[in-house]
C-alpha cells in the first residue's frame, strides 16, 4: 500500500496553484490529505501531479461574520470545532464536526476538503447543504460561487472543474428563532455514519414551526436535503404523527441503499428514528433560544468575532 | 528471471527538511514517500510503527508541529520544515544516554498499558499531546483521548488507567502538582 | 530478604524497550539502503486457471532486481526441486483424506482472492509495487465456491479432485447418542451459525533474510509464533542443512494464532531471493494483504440435537457441524477437532456423538485464531444450555449446575481424543465454585430487580452467562537453558516466541525464585534458534505451562550445580546452603558466603586468567591434582538445561457473564457490565493474566458484535480494511471488566499452572447471544450480531407475532414437541 509515482508542486501563491492545475488535467489538490492519501496509498487514485496548497497564504481562516461562518480551505476541522465564535454563529457546524472521524484526523483534515470530496456519508457536505451554504472556488478562468445544492452531483463527485480550487466554504448563520440538531448512528464511534440527520427548525413569533428541513447523510447517493412543510404550524413537544409525517416525506425523497454495515430496511428505519430525534431536539433548541432571547436582558452575543 | 539495474529509479526527488525530536535532518525523497516511511527507513527512527496505512489504526501517530497526526497519511515532502516528535522523543533528559521515561511512558509501565507494544508509540504520542491540552482529564475525557487508536492486545482497560496515571505523574511535576489526585489503582 | 516473585504483579522488563521506541519488530531489522524489498502479486479472482503470466514489462523497471513466477520455482538451474512442490501440510490426520496446500506461487490455478501469483524484489517497496502493476496475468475464470452452503451443495468444486468439497469427515462417539436422545423425556434441536473473523494483529506478517556467502549460512528474521518450525521448513524447502539456518523472532506485534502457520510463501521466497541476489531482502505485509492472504477463522454451521430429563440433565448430545476451512488445509483439522471436543465444556454430556465435515471454499484459508474452535464449540453448548433452561422454564444457571463435572470427579475422562492425539482427560477444576463466583460478581440473582427497574424506564436489558473449559499447554515439549555468567548475570533461553505476553518478565520471575538470583540479573531470550534450537511454538495457551515449566526445571538444575560447587568451596554441606539475591551462604553463618558469579567462575576450570575473578579458576589455584579438572559426569560452566514434556494437556476453565442494553429504537447493543471468573491454576503474574483477559474480552466483543469477513458471491472480500472490518476502539469496550480468580492447581506440571492466553475470547459469542436473547425474548442463533441484524430479527418476530413462543419461554428454538 504505497502511492504510485507522482510529481509534486508546492505553490506559494494562488495564481501559481491555479496555473499548475490548469496545465495538468489529472492533477489533484493536496490539502489535509486525510481522504486523498488513503486513496493514493491504495492506488485507487494516481494523479500525475499533486498541488500542495498548504503553504498558500490567507486560506486558514475561520471567521464568524454576521452572515455566517467562513471557513478557509486550509482551516482544519479541529480549528473550526474549537472556534467559539463559529459555534455561536452556527452551532450545527460544531455539533456535526464532533462526529467527523477522530481527533487526530480532525487535526489535519480540512473542512473544505471534506466538502469537495463530496462523500455522501460525510458530515460536512450534508451540513453545508441543509444550511443552504455555498463554496467559493477559483480557477485561472476566475472565481465563482457554487451553491451547496449544486455542489455534489454524484457519489464522490463534486461540480468543481478539474482546474478549480475551493477557497472557502460559507455556513450561513443561525437565524433568530431557529434551532438545530445533529444526530447520527455509526457502527463504531468515529466511523462513517449508517445514517445521520442534521435538522434546522425555525419558529414563528408564536412559537409554532415556521419552517423545518433535514439534511441526510449516508442514506442517499448524495447529501440530501428535505424540506418538511408538514411540520409548519406544529408546536412542541412534537407529536409522533408530526415526526412520522416528516419521515414519510424524507423517505419519499431518499433512495436508501444497504451495504455490509446495514441493510436498506434498517437504514430506512434509522431515517425515521433519527429524523424524529433531530427534529425534536432542533425544535427544543429553537424554543430555548427564542425564550432566552426574549427574556434575556442583554442583546444577543453572536457574530462578534 | 533476474534483472540487475540501478537502485535509483528515475523519479523526481525533493529536498525535505524535518526537525525530528529536536534534531534537524535533510533528506531527498520522492514526492510519494510517506512520512511514516521517511521516519522509519530514511531516518532510521523505527519506533513509529505502521499498522494499516489508511489512517485508521493510529499506530503511526506522531506529533506534527505539536499536533497528533497519522504519519501514514502525510507525504514527507508536504511536511517539509515541520517539527516532528516521535516516540523516541518522549523521554526526558536525566543526564544518562537513554534518558528517563516521560510521565506517559512511565504510566504505561505502572498500569501495564501495553502488551506487544506495536500500537503503543501511537498511544504515547497521542496522550502526550492530549495531556498537554487537557492536563487533568475526567475519566470520560481520558477514554476519549485514546478513542482514535486501535489496540488488539490490551482491551484498553489499562491504557485508560495509564492516561489518568500519566496526568497524575505529570501533575506532580507542575507547580500546582501537590494537589494532584492519587493514582486510582492503576499502579501494580 | 527476597520475597517470592511468582504470584506478584511484577512490572514488565520489556516495557522499557517498547516505550522508548526500541522494540525490534521484523520491519525494524536491517533498515538501510542495502536491503531490498519484496512485494507479491496476488490473485484478484477467487477461482481461476492461470493461463499466462507476462512479466516482460517489469524487467525494464528501474530498481527491480528480480521477478519470479511458478515457472521460476520449477527452474532446476536456480531452485531446489522442493521449491516447486506444494507447501507442507503441517498436521496430517487420518481423517484428512483430501488435504491440499498451495504452492509458494500459484502453479496452474488460484483458489482465493489473495493467493500469491508472482514475486518481485526491488530497491524499495514503492518500486516493487510499481512492478506488480506491470505484470499481466491471463486467467480463465472458474465458478467460485463461497460459504458453507455452497460448499455443501457442491454444485461447483474448489479442487477438481476433492469430491463434495469435503476435505475431512471425522466422527467421535461416546455411547449411543441418537438412542439416548430418542429415549429422553425431552428433546430439542438447534441450528446455529458463526461467521468468519480473523486475528488481525496490528503488525502483519513479515520476513527478512540475509545470506552470508562466505559461511554459507542463512539468517532469517520472521514474525512468527514458531521460529523453530520456520527454521525446519526453510531448511527443507531451500535444500539447506538445518545447521545452516538461523531463525530469529525478536519482537512480534501480536499474533493471536495467525502466525503459527508456516511457512508462508514469503518465508520461502524471501530467503531464496536473498540467497540468489546476495543481498538482504525484506517482505513486510501490508494491511490489505493481511486480510486476503494470511488466514481467517470461526466460520461454522452447526446442528445440535439434545435429549434431557426434567432437571435439564443431558442424556444425549448429537452434534453435527460444517467447518469452512477455506481454500487449503496447511494446519490440518486442529480447529474443528477442538470445536468437537471442547464443546463439552464443564459438563457431562451423557452419550455424545459429534461429526464434522471440513469443507473447501474459494476463500482465505483457516488456521487457528485465539480460542481456535473453542468459541464455536462453547457457543453450540451454551446455546443448548440456554435453550434447555427456556424450555423447562428454569434458571439458566440451574441447568448448567446439574450438568457440571464435580470437583471430586477429577481426573475426568471424556473418552475422546483431543487435538494433540491424546485422551481428553480433565486434570482439575471446580466448576460449582466458579458458578457461585460469577453469579455474585455479575449480580445474577439481583438481576430481576434490575430488569424490572429498566423496563419501568422503557429500557431493555438482558443478562447472559457462558462457561468454558480450555485445554491448554499442549505438547509435545518446550526446553530451556539457564546460564549463570561469571558476572552473576543469568541468561535464559527458551525457543518459543513472544507476542506481548510478557514472557521476559514471567520467566525471569520463575528463574529468580528457583535459582535465588536477583530478578534484575535475569535476561530472557525467546524465539532465537541459535540459543535454543529445540522448540515447538507459542499457541494453545501453552507458553507459561510449557516453557515456564521447562525454565523452572532448568533453573533447578543450575541451582543444584551451584550448590554442589559452593558446598565444596565453602566446605559446607549442600543442605545447609541457601541462595538469596545471587549469594550462596551457609544458613546461620552469614560470614560464610560466595556469589553465584564466583560459583560460575569455579565451575569452569581455566588455563588463562583474563580478570581478577577468573584468576580464582586457573590451574594453579583450584582443583585436586589427583582428579580430572572436569569430572567424568560433569561439564564446565554453571548452566542448567531441561525440557518439559507433559503426558497431556491441562484444562483451564472459566465463566463470563454480561449485562447488555438493546436500544428499542436504533437496535444498538450496549454493554453495561462484563464479568469474568477465570481459573488458570496458580497465577504467575496476576497483572499479566488480567491483561490477557482484558484483551481477550475486547477481542471477543469484536467477534460477537462487530467483526466479520464479508465475502460476496464471487469470493471478493468486501471489507478488507480497518475502515470496514470493525475492530473495537476503546469506545466499543466496556468501561471496566470485573475479574475474579479461582486457583485450582494443575497436577500435571511442577508449577501447578494452566494456560491463560486465549480464555478471554472463548465464551464471547455464547455470552452475548445469551444476553441479547434474554433482552429481546427471541432466539439468537447467528453470531456476530449487528444492530442491522437485530433490527431484522425484531421485524421477523414482530411479523410472526401470532405464532410467537410463550414469552415466559423466550428461547425455545425448537419446533420439536415434548414427548
Amino acid at each position: 500500500m504505497k502511492p504510485a509515482p507522482v510529481a509534486y508542486a508546492r505553490p506559494t501563491s494562488l495564481t501559481e496553484a491555479l496555473e499548475l492545475l490548469a496545465g495538468t488535467p489529472d492533477a489533484k489538490v493536496l490539502a489535509g490529505g486525510q481522504s486523498l492519501v488513503p486513496l493514493l496509498n491504495m492506488r485507487l487514485a494516481a494523479p500525475t501531479l499533486l498541488v500542495d496548497i498548504n503553504r498558500l497564504p490567507g486560506l486558514d481562516h475561520v471567521m464568524a461574520a454576521p452572515d455566517g461562518v467562513h471557513v478557509g480551505a486550509l482551516a482544519r476541522h479541529s480549528a473550526v470545532l474549537a472556534d467559539a465564535a463559529a459555534r455561536r454563529t452556527q452551532p450545527l457546524l460544531a455539533d456535526a464536526l464532533s462526529h467527523v472521524a477522530h481527533a487526530t484526523i480532525r487535526n489535519r483534515g480540512t473542512t473544505v476538503g471534506s466538502i469537495v470530496h463530496a462523500d455522501a456519508a460525510a458530515e460536512m457536505p450534508a451540513v453545508l447543504a441543509v444550511l443552504d451554504g455555498h463554496v467559493e472556488v477559483a480557477s485561472v478562468r476566475g472565481r465563482r460561487r457554487i451553491e451547496a445544492r449544486d455542489l455534489v452531483v454524484g457519489p464522490l463527485q463534486s461540480s468543481l472543474e478539474h482546474d478549480e480550487v475551493a477557497l472557502e466554504a460559507c455556513f450561513p448563520a443561525l437565524d433568530a428563532r431557529a434551532g438545530t440538531a445533529f444526530t447520527e448512528i455509526s457502527r463504531r464511534q468515529g466511523d462513517y455514519a449508517l445514517c445521520g440527520v442534521a435538522a434546522v427548525v425555525m419558529l414563528d413569533e408564536d412559537g409554532a414551526v415556521a419552517s423545518a428541513r433535514c439534511g441526510y447523510l449516508a442514506v442517499h447517493e448524495t447529501p440530501a436535503v428535505v424540506d418538511l412543510p408538514a411540520l409548519v404550524g406544529a408546536r412542541g413537544p412534537l407529536g409522533d404523527d408530526v415526526v412520522t409525517a416528516a419521515s414519510d416525506l424524507a423517505l419519499g425523497v431518499l433512495d436508501v441503499e444497504g451495504d455490509i454495515h446495514g441493510t436498506a430496511a434498517y437504514r430506512r428505519h434509522l431515517v425515521r428514528v433519527l429524523t424524529a430525534r433531530a427534529l425534536r431536539t432542533a425544535y427544543d433548541d429553537a424554543a430555548t433560544r427564542t425564550t432566552t432571547r426574549t427574556t434575556a436582558p442583554t442583546p444577543t452575543t453572536g457574530g462578534t468575532a | 528471471m533476474s534483472t540487475t539495474s540501478t537502485d535509483q529509479a528515475a523519479e523526481p526527488t525533493y529536498d525535505v527538511r524535518l526537525v525530528v525530536n529536536g534534531t534537524p535532518h535533510e533528506v531527498r525523497l520522492p514526492a510519494r514517500r510517506l512520512l511514516s516511511d521517511a521516519l522509519r527507513h530514511d531516518l532510521g527512527l523505527t519506533g513509529t510503527h505502521v499498522g494499516c496505512e489508511h489512517g485508521v489504526c493510529g499506530a503511526c501517530t506522531v506529533l506534527l508541529d505539536g499536533a497528533p497526526a497519522r504519519s501514514c497519511l502525510v507525504l514527507a515532502v508536504s511536511a517539509d520544515g515541520a517539527e516532528v516528535t516521535t516516540v523516541e522523543g518522549l523521554t526526558e533528559d536525566d543526564g544518562t544516554p537513554q534518558g528517563r521515561l516521560g510521565p506517559v511512558q512511565q504510566a504505561f509501565v505502572d498500569c501495564h498499558g501495553l502488551q506487544c507494544g506495536f500500537c503503543t508509540p501511537g498511544f504515547l504520542t497521542t496522550i502526550t499531546a492530549g495531556l498537554r491540552d487537557n492536563p487533568d482529564p475526567t475519566h470520560d475525557e481520558a477514554r476519549e483521548m485514546v478513542a482514535g487508536n486501535l489496540c488488539r492486545c490490551t482491551g484498553y482497560q489499562n491504557i485508560v488507567k495509564a492516561v489518568e496515571r500519566a496526568a497524575d505523574l505529570a501533575g506532580r511535576g507542575r507547580p500546582d502538582g501537590d494537589d494532584a489526585r492519587p493514582a486510582d489503582g492503576g499502579a501494580a | 530478604m527476597t520475597t517470592r516473585l511468582v504470584g506478584q504483579k511484577v512490572p514488565r522488563v520489556e516495557d522499557q524497550r517498547f516505550l522508548r521506541g526500541g522494540g525490534k519488530y521484523v520491519d525494524d531489522v536491517l533498515v538501510g539502503a542495502t536491503t531490498l524489498h519484496a512485494a507479491v502479486l496476488r490473485s484478484p479472482h477467487a477461482h481461476a486457471r492461470v493461463v499466462e503470466i507476462d512479466v516482460e514489462d517489469v524487467l525494464d523497471v528501474e530498481g527491480v532486481h528480480l521477478v519470479w513466477t511458478y515457472e521460476d520455482l520449477a527452474d532446476a538451474a536456480v531452485m531446489p526441486a522442493t521449491m516447486a512442490e506444494p507447501l507442507p501440510l503441517l498436521i496430517p490426520h487420518p481423517a484428512l483424506t483430501h488435504g491440499r496446500t498451495q504452492y509458494a506461487l500459484a502453479k496452474d490455478e488460484v483458489n482465493y482472492v489473495g493467493e500469491a501469483v508472482a514475486f518481485v524484489v526491488a530497491s524499495d517497496r514503492y518500486v516493487a509495487e510499481d512492478a506488480l502493476a506491470r505484470i499481466r496475468v491471463t486467467y480463465d475464470f472458474l465458478p467460485p465456491v463461497v460459504g458453507v452452503d455452497a460448499a455443501r451443495a457442491a454444485t461447483n468444486l474448489v479442487h477438481d479432485d476433492v469430491p463434495g468439497n469435503v476435505g475431512a469427515r471425522l466422527e467421535q462417539t461416546v455411547g449411543d447418542a441418537p438412542a439416548a436422545i430418542a429415549a429422553a423425556p425431552h428433546r430439542l434441536a438447534l441450528d446455529l451459525t458463526v461467521e468468519r473473523s480473523a486475528c488481525m494483529p496490528l503488525e502483519g506478517r513479515g520476513t527478512v533474510a540475509r545470506w552470508d556467502p562466505d559461511s554459507g549460512r542463512l539468517t532469517m528474521w520472521t514474525s512468527t509464533q514458531t521460529a523453530s518450525g520456520v527454521r525446519a521448513a526453510v531448511a527443507v524447502k531451500l535444500g539447506l542443512d538445518l545447521g545452516q539456518v538461523d531463525v530469529l523472532t525478536p519482537d512480534t506485534g501480536g499474533g493471536f494464532g495467525v502466525k503459527i502457520n508456516h511457512p508462508w510463501p514469503e518465508e520461502l521466497l524471501v530467503p531464496m531471493a536473498a540467497k540468489v541476489l546476495g543481498r538482504p531482502v525484506k517482505f513486510t505485509e501490508d494491511r490489505r494483504e493481511h486480510f486476503i492472504s494470511s488466514a481467517h477463522e470461526r466460520g461454522q454451521v452447526q446442528h445440535v440435537e439434545v435429549g434431557f430429563d426434567d432437571d435439564g440433565r443431558l442424556l444425549g448430545l448429537d452434534v453435527e457441524f460444517w467447518h469452512d476451512h477455506g481454500a487449503y488445509t496447511p494446519y490440518g483439522l486442529i480447529v474443528p477437532i477442538i470445536t468437537s471436543t471442547q464443546l463439552l465444556g464443564p459438563y457431562k454430556p451423557g452419550a455424545y456423538r459429534v461429526v464434522f465435515e471440513s469443507l473447501y471454499t474459494n476463500t482465505v484459508m483457516v488456521t487457528p485464531y485465539r480460542g481456535a474452535g473453542r468459541p464455536q464449540g462453547v457457543y453450540a453448548m451454551e446455546r443448548t444450555m440456554d435453550a434447555i433452561a427456556a424450555y423447562l422454564g428454569k434458571d439458566r444457571t440451574e441447568v448448567r449446575a446439574v450438568n457440571f463435572i464435580q470437583p471430586d470427579e477429577f481426573p475426568y475422562d471424556h473418552q475422546m481424543v483431543f487435538q494433540d492425539g491424546r485422551p481428553l482427560v480433565y486434570d482439575s477444576g471446580d466448576y460449582p465454585q466458579s458458578l457461585e463466583k460469577i453469579k455474585a460478581l455479575v449480580g445474577w440473582d439481583e438481576f430481576t430487580a434490575v430488569r424490572d427497574a429498566a423496563r419501568a424506564e422503557g429500557r431493555t436489558v438482558g443478562i447472559g452467562l457462558a462457561c468454558y473449559v480450555e485445554g491448554t499447554g499442549v505438547g509435545p515439549y518446550e526446553g530451556a537453558h539457564v546460564h549463570v555468567e561469571t558476572s552473576g548475570k543469568v541468561k535464559v533461553a527458551t525457543g518459543l516466541t513472544t507476542q506481548g505476553q510478557g514472557h521476559a518478565t514471567v520467566f525471569a520471575q520463575l528463574v529468580a525464585d528457583e535459582l535465588g538470583c536477583r530478578f534484575e540479573d535475569v535476561e530472557v531470550v525467546t524465539g532465537d534458534t541459535r540459543r535454543m534450537p529445540y522448540s515447538v511454538g507459542t499457541f494453545a495457551s501453552r507458553a507459561a505451562v510449557m516453557s515456564g515449566s521447562a525454565i523452572h526445571l532448568a533453573a533447578k538444575r543450575a541451582k543444584e550445580k551451584a550448590l554442589r560447587i559452593a558446598a565444596d568451596a565453602l566446605e559446607a554441606d549442600e543442605g545447609d546452603l541457601e541462595i538469596v539475591d545471587g549469594i550462596v551462604s551457609v544458613r546461620g553463618a552469614p560470614g560464610s558466603s560466595i556469589s553465584l558469579g564466583t560459583v560460575a567462575v569455579l565451575s569452569n576450570p581455566l588455563r588463562y586468567a583474563f580478570d581478577e575473578a577468573s584468576k580464582a579458576a586457573t590451574q594453579f589455584t583450584v582443583g585436586d591434582p589427583g582428579r580430572p579438572p572436569v569430572a567424568e559426569d560433569d561439564e564446565p560452566g554453571l548452566e542448567g538445561k531441561d525440557f518439559y514434556s507433559p503426558e497431556r494437556s491441562t484444562f483451564a476453565s472459566g465463566m463470563h457473564a454480561v449485562i447488555v442494553e438493546t436500544d428499542p429504537e436504533t437496535c444498538e447493543i450496549r454493554i453495561l457490565k462484563y464479568a469474568v471468573v477465570h481459573d488458570c491454576g496458580h497465577l504467575l503474574n496476576p497483572m499479566i493474566v488480567e491483561g490477557q483477559v482484558h484483551g481477550g474480552v475486547a477481542q471477543g466483543i469484536g467477534g460477537a458484535l462487530y467483526e466479520r469477513m464479508e465475502y460476496d458471491e464471487s469470493g471478493q472480500l468486501l471489507n478488507a480494511s480497518f475502515m470496514d472490518f470493525l475492530m473495537p476502539y476503546v469506545t466499543e469496550v466496556p468501561d471496566g471488566i470485573d475479574i475474579d480468580h479461582l486457583e485450582t492447581p494443575s497436577p500435571l506440571n511442577p508449577l501447578g499452572i494452566k494456560g491463560a492466553g486465549e480464555a478471554g475470547v472463548i465464551p464471547s459469542a455464547a455470552v452475548f447471544a445469551s444476553a441479547i436473547e434474554d433482552a429481546e425474548g427471541f432466539p439468537i442463533t447467528a453470531m456476530p450480531i449487528s444492530p442491522s441484524d437485530l433490527f431484522a430479527l425484531r421485524q421477523q418476530h414482530a411479523a410472526g407475532a401470532s405464532g410467537a413462543p410463550d414469552p415466559s419461554r423466550p428461547s425455545d428454538p425448537s419446533d420439536q414437541e415434548d414427548r
